[in-house]
């Protein structure tokens, strides 16, 4: 394990302000090579002054820093934290300097699971930590995911349960030879595995579904300026709870807002304007844009009725095709230059829907839309089992792997005790999903639900 | 009654059976002054009950002890008297040899070899006390008051303490086959706080040969060409009897239904339990009331006597119903019996008393194995007596034991169930025991043991070059077999013929090999200058290049378990006081004391939830020390 990591111990979207947290014996050496103040650094003592990249001498922010000699810290180590001040790209290029001066970026749940190996926190309290860093999700949202986690462990278990039959055939025609029993067909073989199979693929089917229901979809607002992108944002701030608030930036920024859609947690990116430009703030801007639209989930354009289309409309659309986005015409009260069969014709998916949203209509079919983007059109989805765990999704895909190399080598005629070995590895994948398979990764396993940092 | 010293030996062994011949064997071969008693010398190496060695998994077993230096695959070569390779239209992880053995002959080669060994004495009388000195075995007393002293004791009493025969409403006193019973000493283990239990077992009937009518039955040969069990064997050739299959009918169950009331089982009489896998026949037909037919093995118990043992028809119902029912099947209406089936009870200790090693909780020097660990078979019996053996020495000699962990044998799997799981039934093992089944495969038992044989001093230097050959062998062929290309114009006549697809550019014949249709036998025809190679090694060879891929599949899940096995848990650990474990976990725990993380996670009554929080526990604990 690394000595010693860091990582932005405060949530993403969070706000401005950000903490980068360094533990370990390096702490007080890392943070000396990147922080420059008036006077020595103090353990516990707040110090004002700048992260400075010392390879280029680039200053890039103004701080607050700490240094906390252990072991009375919260990890029981050596603890800095540098409170940057400036944007989440200065967080992020904080953190970077400070990766780069030796220390490791630390694993989701590190700093706590430290905490608690120092002794510093019994398991209780480390769960509590769990709690606090899930709170930011609304109360109705947690139910439904902890209801959907033990419909999870149900199903798995239901699985393992059809694969430990396979594996129970396998194994009386292996251990009595001699025996009167029925002889396993590799036809009936064939078709379990293939049953088996199915289940797990069903169940990673919800994968997507799950982990957008769990950690948010980031949906871009594209549009020329005026078009209406502001509205459509506060239609849904209005119509939901917002659970974070607005990141400061430059005017011509993107700026991003999370919302609650139908228990659906959703970051909503309010873009600059994608075309061509001199200007420098628009330029960032611009960068930016691209970068919203590239990494986002949905991306939604919004075209005007009362304005015929301009390159800049065509543009974007031509960019549309290989997202997944949705097609708004706004302004339909104000004119008819573009129809939604004109702008169908041209959408990729030919899919518009027409919103007048400075009144707030069509709001909530933009909601279905992403109620059933999420959930990939099958609303009965919504209360079925889902797999939202990363670790989980990586143990049924390997699992799946295994039933189907079973499943090809047995169509190959390969001898059961052979084909058991795929089957029985299946076996054990599922059962680390339902904790029944004992592993020494449970301890990484445990805390890897510790959200990054804290 | 006055006591007298007779002798004194490093190690005693009480029991002459197949755990106390390995053990016996194994104790002298290292160096040992060691005596074995028994009741009664006619029961060395007796088999009471099915006249063969072998079998699935047992096979493995067999092969696993004579790769350490055992005794059984050498004695079972000489016996048999008909050979079997079972499960070959399966993989090679599951190929298992059985032999039919001449009962006599085993019996009298084994006590010859026993005879022949320096360092071991071989005596009949019966135990009835041990000598427990400060909490250690260091001696026995026998019936006539003689005493023999020694520095450890291994228990290999078989079925014989305070063995109890049932035939229908008969009960009475008895060892196997009719021999005397050892009472007194199972008194005496309980007084000295053993924790004793009852198990079970039964035998059929034996009938003779001339009263069967073999029409009515399907004959059942050996192998036209033999596999020896013995690693120092490479082609044996004999004759071979037959063995015959036939099955009961809805008279024969008739019969039985009819007379549950006499059965000693149904009856209540007896209380110990027995074999879920071996099953009477009176619980076949209880439990599998659907079953319209049941069958069994008519199998000879020797070539110097008529007797036949019918196999699969174990029986604790009276005489009168046994002739009754066996005469419903076809080919047995004339039979003429000779010795009845019956269930015997017997003494054994519940084997979580045990440490790994085989020594005994409470009273120190005090090896244990066998049936009296409530193990079944002679396999599983001949394996313990073997570990017990090597085990008593390395103790005497003030060395670590000798563990084998359940990913090197399916003997450490058969030790780890036994001491660590426990077991409420006659323990038998299976392959599907192992995890780790295409690694313990009985071609390879010598690659994977005889090395540490070697090591404890078991293993003579014969064997010990045989193997080194082997290993040297099969590295260099293999080897060969990469470097040697073959054209697609060589090869794919040939493999036209065997009906495998062709190459289109040159390939190493090791990669041919990996074909399911192409064998090292059948590719000899474009593999002009290959050296001549043993069965033992080519069949290891040709499984290791043709299952390679799914050997890395295992090594890695190997390399997953070890990772458990190798935290340690130091046996001062005080488990009741680490917080987030269970009562039950705590204590069982506590009594067993696991050696390691793995171990712990194996018992029954410790949930993966408590591993997790025994998990932090140590790495909190090594993170304070630091």
């Amino acid at each position: 394990m690394c000595e010693t990591i860091a990582a932005i111990s405060t949530a993403y979207g969070e706000g401005g302000i950000g903490i980068v947290r360094i533990s370990g014996p390096e702490a007080l050496g890392i943070l000396r090579r990147v922080f420059v103040c008036k006077g020595s650094i103090t353990s516990r003592r707040m110090a004002f002054g700048r992260i400075i990249d010392p390879e280029t001498g680039d200053v890039i922010d103004e701080v607050l820093a700490v240094y906390m000699k252990g072991p009375t810290t919260y990890t029981g180590e050596d603890v800095a934290e540098i409170n940057c001040h400036g944007s989440v790209v200065a967080l992020r290029k904080t953190l970077a300097l400070v990766l780069r001066q030796g220390a490791c970026m630390a694993q989701p749940g590190e700093f706590t699971k430290r905490a608690f190996l120092n002794g510093r926190m019994d398991l209780s309290q480390a769960e509590a930590v769990i709690d606090v860093i899930k709170a930011k999700a609304d109360a109705g949202y947690e139910a439904a995911l902890s209801q959907m986690e033990g419909d999870l462990s149900r199903r798995v278990r239901e699985i393992r349960a059809e694969v430990l039959d396979i594996l129970v055939d396998i194994t009386v025609n292996i251990d009595y030879p001699d025996e009167d029993i029925e002889k396993l067909t590799y036809e009936k073989l064939l078709a379990d595995l293939e049953d088996a199979g199915d289940e797990i693929d069903s169940l990673l089917a919800t994968a997507g579904a799950g982990r957008m229901v769990k950690e948010g979809i980031r949906v871009a607002i594209v549009g020329r300026p005026n078009v209406g992108k502001s509205s459509l944002m506060n239609c849904l701030l209005r119509q939901s709870r917002a659970i974070v608030t607005e990141i400061p930036g430059t005017t011509r920024d993107t700026i991003e807002e999370a919302v609650s859609i139908r228990n659906i947690p959703v970051y909503l990116i309010d873009t600059a304007g994608i075309r061509e430009t001199e200007d420098l703030v628009e330029m960032i801007g611009i960068e930016r844009t691209k970068e919203a639209f590239n990494s986002a989930d949905l991306v939604v354009f919004i075209a005007d009725a009362s304005q015929p289309l301009t390159d800049e409309d065509r543009d974007i659309l031509e960019r549309l095709k290989d997202r997944r986005h949705l097609v708004l015409l706004n302004k339909t009260d104000l004119g008819n230059a573009v129809t939604p069969t004109i702008l169908g014709d041209r959408s990729p998916n030919g899919d518009v829907i027409e919103t007048c949203l400075v009144k707030g209509e069509g709001i909530d079919k933009i909601e279905d839309k992403i109620e059933e983007l999420v959930y990939g059109g099958q609303l009965a989805q919504k209360d079925s089992v889902m797999v939202s765990n990363v670790r989980h999704e990586e143990l049924l895909r390997k699992a799946g792997q295994s039933i189907s190399d079973a499943a090809v080598i047995t169509e190959t005629g390969e001898a059961l005790d052979i084909i058991e070995i795929d089957i029985r590895e299946a076996y054990d994948y599922l059962g680390e999903i339902i904790g029944e398979t004992v592993s020494d990764e449970v301890l990484d396993e445990v805390f890897s639900r510790f959200c990054l940092g804290k | 009654m006055e006591k007298f010293l007779m002798g004194e030996y490093d190690i005693i062994v009480i029991g002459a059976g197949h755990a106390g011949c390995e053990a016996g064997l194994a104790a002298a071969r290292m160096g040992k002054k060691t005596l074995m008693l028994s009741i009664n010398l006619e029961a060395v190496a007796m088999m009471p009950c099915n006249p063969s060695i072998g079998g699935t998994g047992k096979g493995h077993l067999v092969r696993e002890i004579d790769a350490l230096g055992g005794q059984m695959g050498i004695n079972i070569d000489k016996t048999f008297i008909q050979s079997r390779m079972l499960n070959t239209a399966k993989g090679p992880a599951v190929h298992s040899l059985r032999a039919q053995a001449d009962k006599t002959r085993y019996h009298l080669e084994m006590k010859k070899t026993i005879e022949m060994e320096p360092l071991l004495d071989m005596k009949q009388g019966e135990v009835v006390d041990l000598i427990v000195e400060d909490g250690k075995a260091c001696g026995v007393v026998l019936r006539t008051g003689a005493v023999y002293r020694s520095r450890a004791v291994i228990l290999a009493t078989g079925t014989f303490l305070a063995g109890k025969i049932f035939i229908g409403e008969s009960v009475y006193d008895s060892g196997p086959n009719g021999l005397a019973p050892s009472v007194e000493l199972a008194e005496r283990l309980r007084e000295y706080g053993l924790p004793m239990r009852r198990f079970k077992t039964g035998t059929p009937a034996r009938v003779l040969a001339d009263s069967l009518d073999y029409d009515k039955m399907i004959p059942q040969d050996g192998d036209s060409e033999i596999v020896p069990f013995s690693f120092m064997n490479d082609e044996l050739e004999k004759d071979q009897v037959r063995c015959w299959l036939t099955y009961t009918n809805e008279k024969t169950h008739d019969v039985i239904r009819a007379n549950f009331h006499r059965s000693a089982l149904f009856g209540g009489k007896i209380e110990g339990v027995g074999p879920r896998y071996c099953p009477s026949i009176e619980d076949k037909v209880n439990r599998f009331a659907d079953r319209k037919r049941h069958q069994l093995f008519i199998e000879p118990e020797g070539l110097d006597t008529d007797e036949m043992y019918i196999q699969g028809m174990s029986s604790s119902l009276p005489e009168d119903v046994q002739q009754a029912f066996y005469e419903t099947i076809d080919g047995l209406e004339n039979l003429k019996i000779v010795r009845p089936a019956y269930a015997i009870e017997y003494d054994c200790i519940d084997p979580l008393d045990l440490k790994i090693s085989l020594e005994n909780r409470t009273i120190e020097n005090l090896f244990c194995s066998g049936q009296f660990n409530g193990s079944s078979g002679y396999e599983e019996a001949a394996a313990q007596g073997l570990m017990a053996g090597i085990n008593a020495v390395l103790k005497l000699d003030g060395k670590e034991p000798f563990v084998l962990d359940r990913s090197q044998a399916y003997i450490g799997v058969l030790l780890d169930d036994l001491v660590t799981k426990g077991t409420n039934e006659p323990y038998r093992i299976m392959t599907s025991r192992a995890e780790y089944r295409l690694m313990l495969r009985q071609d390879n038992a010598d690659l994977r043991l005889t090395e540490l044989g070697h090591e404890v001093g078991l293993v003579k230097e014969d064997r010990y070059g045989r193997f080194l050959e082997k290993k040297a062998a099969v590295e260099k062929e293999t080897q060969r077999l990469q470097r040697t290309i073959v054209s697609p114009e060589k090869a794919n006549p040939l493999l036209e013929e065997l009906g495998t697809a062709s190459i289109k550019s040159a390939q190493s014949l090791h990669e041919l090999l990996r074909r399911p249709e192409v064998t090292y036998d059948n590719i000899a025809p474009i593999d002009s200058d290959r050296p001549e190679l043993s069965r033992h090694q080519k069949t290891s060879m040709e499984v290791e290049i043709k299952y390679g891929g799914y050997i890395q599949k295992q090594l890695a899940q190997i390399e997953k378990f070890k990772r458990l096995e190798g935290k340690k848990l130091s046996s001062d650990i005080d488990y009741s006081k680490i917080d987030g474990l269970r009562i039950e976990a705590r204590q069982k725990l506590n009594d067993l004391k696991p050696l390691s993380v793995g171990q712990a996670s194996r018992i029954s009554g410790v949930s993966p939830a408590d591993i997790n929080v025994l998990l932090i526990h140590l790495e909190k604990n090594a993170r304070r020390r630091k």
